[in-house]
């Protein structure tokens, strides 16, 4: 488990490349996501209110 | 009602879709990562080769959203499909965010292998290029108000840029081989054998589905916008 | 034929007069190139080397300083409607302008460069390269800014996106343009005067297209 950590030695280029890169696509999920959720409640909404 | 239809069919087609997009892709990344991390490290670049599988899939995926974006816009500037232009403004920031990631990885890749944090190597100096595009392209999209007259100054602005962007590229590689021989540069590491292969592919893949599952939910949600929009206009 | 030399010459007279920009970029490209060493110190040997690409760089910048005015002045007080209307083709008087532009900026920067080159300690193989990578690489700057300046034509505050959208689009200019100088300076010739003629020409083909669509887009409202 420490050598996987480690990587080598070089577990500080390793392990912020992968943290950058995950963090960066859950964060654009997110975003897009709740882009979405929002657009759609709001329209259900607006639909309901007028038949 | 027309302005419905076209949008209508695609919320109806791609709605299903959508799932099954994003379960393909996270299967993708978590057996790419799996491997990646199985792999064994490289015998020159040792385990920093591991990024290699996050840097590769992330310009590749840069490139191909640029090139769907400039192909998307292309049509909505000829053929005014109201959902091309919906389809190009919406993968700008996602083809962005993919540039960086290839940026940050690369920098980090680049680091242990060249010594330095910022290379100006044909690769990453190309990518730089490409991410002031897109941010060109998404701010031009910002500053026009009028949202027709954005969508084609930004189709011009995209089309130029793929036109440009081959001898961009071109450039940046005939520029890096002309200042070579400052120091040892390696670029990419040697060819690629089998066991980076799979996990390198299986990568690539999930963040091509990954992107496509993005922007249809993107394209999805500006659709639902823009009903939004006109039903509250309506309404006033 | 009468009208494009009209309209060429009508915006080198504006070009010329105060606040008409030539002399500000002509200025501004001297600024420039006096500040770097201010910031990079007076080695010569260093300035020298550099001295290609700052210029290319003091050029590109100096351009785009005066390309918001290229269509804009014309826009706001109504001549671009006059001009889309007028028989002459838009992508002809989008083509004039370009001309106007580079003959009152690029060409008079070209021909001041050689004095700033001389002051970075230049050595005299760099001259040749340095004058003709700017002659024929200037027309490609003024073609492509023109295509950023009508795409931004009814922004407010335009010009701070200006050189965001042209920028990348010109670093083959500077790329070849420099790597023409360095070339000459390291005796080691390279293509990068052919280079950068192809890319200066196929700029000043296409650019009036895009240029006279953006114009179209602008103010058919």
């Amino acid at each position: 488990m420490k050598e996987f950590l480690d990587m080598g030695g070089y577990a500080a280029f390793v392990w912020p490349a992968y943290g950058v890169s995950v963090a960066g696509i859950v964060v654009a999920i997110v975003i897009v996501w709740r882009s979405y959720a929002k657009a759609k409640a709001r329209l259900a909404a607006l639909e309901t209110r007028r038949p | 009602m027309f302005a419905y239809a076209n949008p209508k069919r695609f919320l109806d087609v791609s709605g299903p879709i959508v799932p099954w997009l994003a379960t393909a892709s996270a299967v993708s990344l978590g057996v790419g990562l799996y491997l990646g991390f199985t792999a064994p490290p490289d015998y020159q670049q040792g385990d920093t080769v591991r990024i290699m599988f996050i840097h590769v899939p992330a310009a590749w995926t840069a490139m191909m959203a640029y090139a769907l974006m400039a192909l998307s816009a292309a049509i909505g500037l000829i053929n005014r499909h109201p959902l091309a232009d919906v389809a190009a403004k919406t993968a700008a920031p996602l083809g962005a965010l993919f540039t960086a990631l290839a940026l940050i990885t690369g920098s980090l890749w680049g680091k242990p292998m060249w010594g330095a944090w910022w290379v100006w190597d044909a690769r990453l100096t190309s990518f730089l290029l490409l991410l002031f595009l897109y941010l060109g392209y998404i701010a031009l999209w910002n500053a026009i108000e009028d949202e027709t007259r954005a969508a084609r100054a930004t189709a011009i602005l995209a089309i130029v840029g793929a036109v440009n962007l081959p001898i961009i590229e071109f450039s940046v590689e005939w520029w890096s081989t002309l200042h070579q021989g400052e120091s040892i540069l390696r670029k990419g590491g040697p060819l690629i054998a089998s066991v980076f292969l799979w996990p390198l592919a299986a990568m690539a893949l999930g963040y091509t589905l990954l992107f496509f599952t993005l922007w249809i939910v993107r394209i999805r949600t500006e659709i639902l916008n823009r009903r939004l929009r006109a039903l509250q206009m309506g309404a006033a | 034929m009468t009208s494009f030399v009209s309209l060429l010459s009508r915006d080198m007279r504006l070009a010329f007069r105060a606040g008409g920009g030539a002399m500000l970029a002509l200025a501004f490209f001297a600024s420039v190139a006096a500040l770097v060493p201010l910031g990079i110190g007076p080695d010569l040997r260093l300035l020298a080397r550099i001295a290609g690409g700052v210029l290319w760089i003091a050029t590109v910048l100096a351009g785009l300083l005066s390309l918001d005015r290229l269509f804009q002045a014309d826009y706001e007080d109504g001549s671009l409607d006059l001009i889309a209307l007028s028989p002459m083709p838009l992508e002809a008087a989008s083509f004039a302008k370009i001309a106007a532009h580079w003959l009152t900026t690029g060409l008079p920067l070209t021909l001041l460069s050689p004095v700033l080159a001389l002051m970075y300690g230049m050595p005299a193989r760099g001259f040749a390269p340095l004058i003709a990578s700017l002659l024929i690489g200037t027309p490609a700057v003024s073609a492509i800014g023109a295509v950023g300046a009508s795409l931004t034509l009814s922004i407010r505050r335009g010009g701070l996106i200006l050189p965001l959208i042209v920028l990348p689009l010109l670093a083959p200019a500077v790329i070849f343009g420099a790597g023409a100088v360095i070339g000459a300076l390291d005796n080691l010739p390279n293509g990068a005067l052919p280079l950068l003629a192809a890319f200066s020409f196929a700029a000043l083909l296409l650019s009036p297209f895009a240029a006279a669509a953006a114009v179209r887009l602008n103010i058919g409202s």
